[in-house]
């Protein structure tokens, strides 16, 4: 059952975007040791987190911090020597924490500003003026409309904004 | 005259006018003409890629395929950008399944991925369409004495299996663009090494570990500034000073400057027609030294 278990959640992962080579890892721990983040803090090592996901210790991963620190610079995915696409597989998990509701406030405000300004940045009234000053042309609108019917056909916001147990 | 479809993005706009001034005012100096079109979006950067992949591509693809429509180029000044645009592009272009997946998705918007159309950083545009010998030869303030800490920033080089940009582990292209405006690129400690900025604000306190080292390896091999080529590790290195200077008590004041910027400046731009109060730390050291 144990067996079962492990390959479940092995399984779901592979079966996702950006999942599909976690299996391939032998743990040899070429991606923590090249690592700026896991150099940094004790709180991150991304061959610990393979181990454990590997190992089917769903809650563990989706609900903890760990994943959140991967600063997505794919210096590890350059260098695993079993090309594991290691920070395409952190995303994979972070995607399936956010659908479990495990969602960073940080997210959710990138979210909103996704959905609502079709930018995450948004422009001040200050800036627009800064602009014309400069001779910089004004900022065209952005495609919100087009925005709005692509995030709806891919359940961006119900992905997003199901909340269940918030991290941080 | 070529042209491409420029595609700013959202901190570019909303944060770095000095960024896109300097971009422009030095593009088209070399003859490269930018189509500002209208309707382009967020470019669904590692901060979406991470709430779900499949939303990214679509919203990256949709940007693509306005290119398409225009019949332009991409041209990007934001490495992010780059980066989420040409994996889409490229993983769409060559995976026939995920294609027509995303394509349904973008068939709610009334749009359809052909595959018709390249994404580039702007690097790409001067070595491939101005060219090392054209730039040398229209470089009329050369930056000499300038010693420049090149950061390129993560993914203008990885996944370098999908980007093809440079040589991952040894990169030239930077530098060689560097040297062309008769400045130094000097060496220094883990240089290809990431500036921590997408940690922020989920994990400030280990993103600023990791910009201050960066800011201490150049400072100590003696650069006069870090030059970069996206806006979230200029921002990441420049206000990262300030914030520097508040946790842990040291003061760098080492320059942060857009490749752009020096780009424009070896070009015959004057200062005072570049943003350059944008800076947090001011880079007056470096003018006076390229007088
Ligand atoms: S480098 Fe690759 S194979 Fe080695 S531990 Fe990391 S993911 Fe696994
Ligand atoms: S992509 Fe993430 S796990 Fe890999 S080296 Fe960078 S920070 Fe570490």
């Amino acid at each position: 059952m144990a067996e079962e278990k492990l390959l479940d959640f092995a399984r779901e992962i592979t079966g996702r975007l950006g999942g599909e080579t976690i299996t391939n890892c032998y743990q040899c721990g070429t991606c923590a040791s090249t690592c700026p983040v896991a150099r940094t803090t004790e709180r991150y090592n991304p061959r610990q987190i393979l181990r454990l996901a590997l190992l089917g210790q769903r809650d563990e991963i989706l609900k903890g911090d760990a994943i959140w620190l991967c600063a997505s610079c794919y210096n590890c995915q350059e260098r695993c020597p079993q090309k594991v696409e290691i920070a395409d597989v952190i995303y994979a998990l972070r995607n399936i924490a956010i659908q479990e509701g495990n969602t960073p406030a940080i997210y959710t405000d990138f979210a909103t500003a996704l959905i609502s300004e079709g930018r995450l940045a948004p422009i001040s009234k200050f800036l627009e003026k800064k602009r014309a000053e400069y001779g910089l042309p004004a900022i065209k609108p952005t495609g919100l409309e087009a925005l709005k019917k692509i995030l709806a056909a891919t359940g961006f916001d119900k992905i997003v904004f199901k909340k269940e147990g918030a991290t941080k | 005259m070529t042209s491409y479809a420029l595609f700013l993005g959202c901190t570019i706009p909303a944060r770095q006018p000095h960024y896109e001034l300097a971009a422009r005012k030095a593009l088209t100096k070399l003859g490269i003409q930018l189509v500002d079109l209208d309707g382009m979006t967020c470019c669904a950067p590692p901060p979406i890629q991470s709430i779900d992949l499949e939303t990214s591509l679509a919203v990256a693809a949709y940007n693509i395929c306005l290119a398409e429509e225009a019949d332009l180029n991409i041209v990007t000044l934001c490495t992010g950008c780059f980066e989420s645009l040409t994996i889409a592009n490229r993983l769409l272009k060559e995976k026939p399944k995920l294609r027509e997946k995303i394509n349904k998705v973008l068939s709610n918007a009334g749009k359809e991925f052909k595959g018709t159309k390249e994404v580039k950083h702007y690097l790409q545009v001067l070595m491939g369409d101005v060219g090392v010998d054209r730039l040398k030869q229209n470089v009329v303030k050369p930056l000499k004495n300038l010693k420049v800490a090149a950061f390129s920033g993560c993914h203008l080089l990885r996944p370098s299996e999908i980007l093809r940009f440079d040589d991952p582990e040894r990169p030239r292209i930077f530098d060689t663009l560097i040297e062309a405006l008769g400045a130094k690129s000097i060496p220094y400690k883990n240089k290809l090494r990431c500036c921590g900025g997408l940690l922020r604000g989920y994990a400030d306190d280990v993103a600023l570990a990791i910009a201050r080292d960066k800011i201490v390896n150049a400072y100590n091999a003696g650069a006069d500034c870090i030059s970069t080529l996206c806006p979230f590790c200029f921002l990441t290195l420049d206000l990262g000073q300030t914030l520097i200077k508040a946790t842990y008590k040291e003061e760098y004041n080492l320059p942060i400057i857009h490749y752009a910027e020096l780009l424009s400046l070896s070009l015959g731009v004057e200062p005072k027609e570049l943003a350059l109060d944008f800076h947090k730390v001011k880079i007056d050291k470096v003018l006076e030294k390229i007088r």
